[in-house]
């Protein structure tokens, strides 16, 4: 005699709760990027249509302008962030450093504090000097902020290769410089690549330095979202939203693939 | 040996931290020399192969080569190549990549390297495997891969760490007598870190055995064999088997006095520094012949008998392998024919099988 599990009910209920908590303000965003008239007591919108697209990519929408802003505020911030997190990086995985822990745990420090307080003094600082309102002013404080990411994922990075590696190549005649360049730096480049992944979307989505720092002079995407979401403008506030995905979907797939599990296991280590 | 020195170690001591690996060790290697440094772990023998290579700095003392003070120099201008027990092949390289890169570092012009990554390759029985990485091959063939990268830039100096000890028992045997004629040919001087004594023997051309970061005794494989200096060599070299007895030294002749289970025993001193007092005896278990208790024929001169019960057997391959019991001590000892469990035997060690030392101050810790 066939029994009927009726075990699938609640799985398919639990599955199904899950998927509206991800997806369902997901499909909010969108059916807002192609609603024309929508408002309460409603539950879809009135009219469809894509003229909101029109204005958003119109030569006087200012969302392809502030998506450039946030790809070079967001790719000077990695290859700075890199720069330093390289070297730090090496030199963590490597030297037997007093304090180690210490000076990993440093990096976290921008984020350990109320960020509110820090940018508001960082703005009053950099106006002084007059870093306010410049794409360099908004760089070096996304870089404080990523550096966190670039340096622990670069020093696990570092720390996957092992030394045997690098002593082989000494061993044969390379000098340092040679034995980090040819055997180090390839063995530890999908780490990196993935530091660089994080660093560049955590600036592509940062705002509250942006705001502080940047705004009204640099203008980037997640400033325009809040701009035009504190308008009342839900379109363009949803397309600009949508805008912000696409990176940050691409770039996490690169990651699963690139970091590898023992790389993983190594950060903060 | 009356080779000139090439590799000299002169009061070499080696530390980590507060910890001190190797103390005031000397040693020199002559040119050609395939020399084999034995040790268990933690004796020092790769922190030697490792301060030789440049891996970690001596605080005091002073390595040359041919001549050349290399002691502060950095292991890139040392002319030397190491072979890691890890391999440590370049994952992201091809064969022909990982075998050609200290050539590539030398500037050489494209023909010339590849066409000694082909000799390399040929010599090792890489040929066809160029284009792979290293994680497509099988551990005998990283091992070759590592040999090659090694060889290719024609060191003076061949630094082995181990490199056979990751290999299947099997391959194991064939690889030893690869490098060993590669050596030979080549005529490279090599240094070959191992805890296996059969590998360092059939390998080498002296050994050298290390203990606590010291070198407790080196020479030809036969001389380390059969004439150990210390109990440590007797011991390490295979001569398990453990007696205490009393011994008188007189002139050119050792007395062993009779205890309850040897009668009395005058064998030759054949050179061998030794007081009267306490000694410990040591003999290997294939050294030793079992008769009967019946048996009468008289023993050969020198030759010590003792009395014991077979208290177990077992056969190993090739040969029977029991386990005398004598009072307390238990000995083993090889014969070609079993004996009864529980039979009264005789052993017979013959003179020249019989290492004998005088009892530490100390008593020894319980083996």
């Amino acid at each position: 005699m066939a029994r009927i599990d009726l075990w699938w009910l609640p799985r398919a209920l639990v599955l199904g709760l899950l998927a509206f908590i991800i997806f369902g303000p997901l499909s909010n965003l969108v059916l807002w990027t192609i609603a024309e008239k929508w408002y309460f007591p409603h539950m879809l919108p009135l009219e469809y249509g894509l003229s909101f697209w029109q204005r958003v990519f119109s030569p006087r929408g200012n969302a392809m302008e502030s998506l450039l802003t946030s790809i070079v505020i967001a790719a000077l911030t990695v290859i700075a962030s890199l720069a330093l997190a390289i070297p730090a990086g090496y030199a963590l995985s490597r030297l037997t450093l007093p304090f180690r822990g210490l000076i990993l745990l440093a990096f976290l420090i921008p984020q350990a504090f109320p960020n509110l307080p820090v940018y508001v003094n960082i703005a009053r600082f950099f106006y002084q000097i007059g870093l306010n309102g410049t794409i360099a002013g908004v760089v070096m404080v996304h870089v404080t902020h990523g550096l966190v990411y670039a340096v622990w994922i670069a020093t696990a990075a570092f720390s996957a290769v092992d030394v045997d590696l690098e002593e082989a190549a000494r061993s044969i005649g390379a000098g340092p410089f040679h034995a980090f360049r040819d055997v180090t730096l390839p063995l530890a480049a999908p780490g990196l690549m993935a530091s660089a992944i994080f660093v560049f979307l955590e600036s592509l989505d940062e705002f509250t330095g942006t705001y502080f720092v940047g705004a009204p002079d640099v203008t980037t995407l997640p400033l325009l979202l809040y701009t035009a979401g504190s308008g009342g403008n839900y379109q363009i506030a949803s397309i600009t939203a949508l805008l912000l995905l696409v990176p940050s979907i691409g770039f996490m797939l690169i990651v699963e693939r690139f970091l590898r599990a023992d790389v993983l296991s190594k950060v903060g280590h | 040996m009356t080779m000139q020195t090439f590799l000299e170690v002169e009061k070499i001591s080696v530390g980590y931290g507060t910890t001190t690996v190797l103390a005031d060790l000397d040693l020199g290697i002559g040119k050609g020399e395939f020399v084999a440094l034995l040790g268990s772990s933690g004796c020092g023998k790769t922190t030697l192969l490792r301060t030789i290579a440049g891996f970690a700095r001596p605080s005091a003392g002073s390595i040359q080569v041919d001549g050349r003070d290399v002691t502060q120099m950095a292991p890139d201008r040392r002319g030397m190549a190491l072979v890691f027990q890890s391999y440590a092949l370049w994952p992201h390289m091809t064969v022909a990549q990982n075998i050609g890169y200290g050539l590539k570092l030398q500037k050489r012009s494209r023909g010339d390297i590849e066409a000694k990554v082909a000799e390399m390759q040929d010599l090792l029985g890489l040929s066809g495997l160029g284009n792979r990485k290293p994680g497509q091959l099988s551990g005998g063939q990283r091992q070759r891969v590592a040999l090659g990268r090694a060889l290719a830039i024609d060191p003076e100096i061949l630094l082995l760490d181990e490199p056979l000890s990751n290999l299947d028992a099997r391959i194991r045997l064939t690889v030893r007598h690869e490098i060993r004629s590669l050596q030979q040919r080549l005529g490279i001087t090599a240094i070959h870190v191992t805890h296996d004594r059969e590998e360092a023997m059939v390998m080498a051309d002296r050994i050298v055995i290390m203990n606590a970061g010291r070198i407790e005794q080196q020479g030809s494989p036969e001389a380390v064999y059969n004439k150990p200096a210390s109990p440590f060599v007797a011991a390490f070299m295979g001569a398990e088997n453990l007696l205490s007895m009393q011994a008188r030294v007189t002139g050119e002749q050792i007395e062993l006095h009779e205890g309850a289970f040897n009668s009395s025993t005058v064998t030759a001193r054949s050179g061998r520094k030794l007081l009267s007092g306490p000694v410990e005896l040591r003999f290997r278990a294939e050294a030793a012949r079992l008769v009967s208790n019946n048996d009468t024929a008289a023993r050969e001169p020198g030759a010590l008998e003792l009395r014991g019960q077979v208290a177990s057997v077992s056969y190993p391959g090739g040969h029977w392998r029991h386990a005398v019991r004598l009072g307390t001590d238990e000995i083993l000892v090889d014969s070609i024919t079993p004996f009864a469990q529980g039979e009264t035997v005789k052993v017979r060690i013959p003179a020249q099988s019989l290492f004998i030392f005088n009892t530490p101050e100390a008593p020894a810790p319980a083996h």
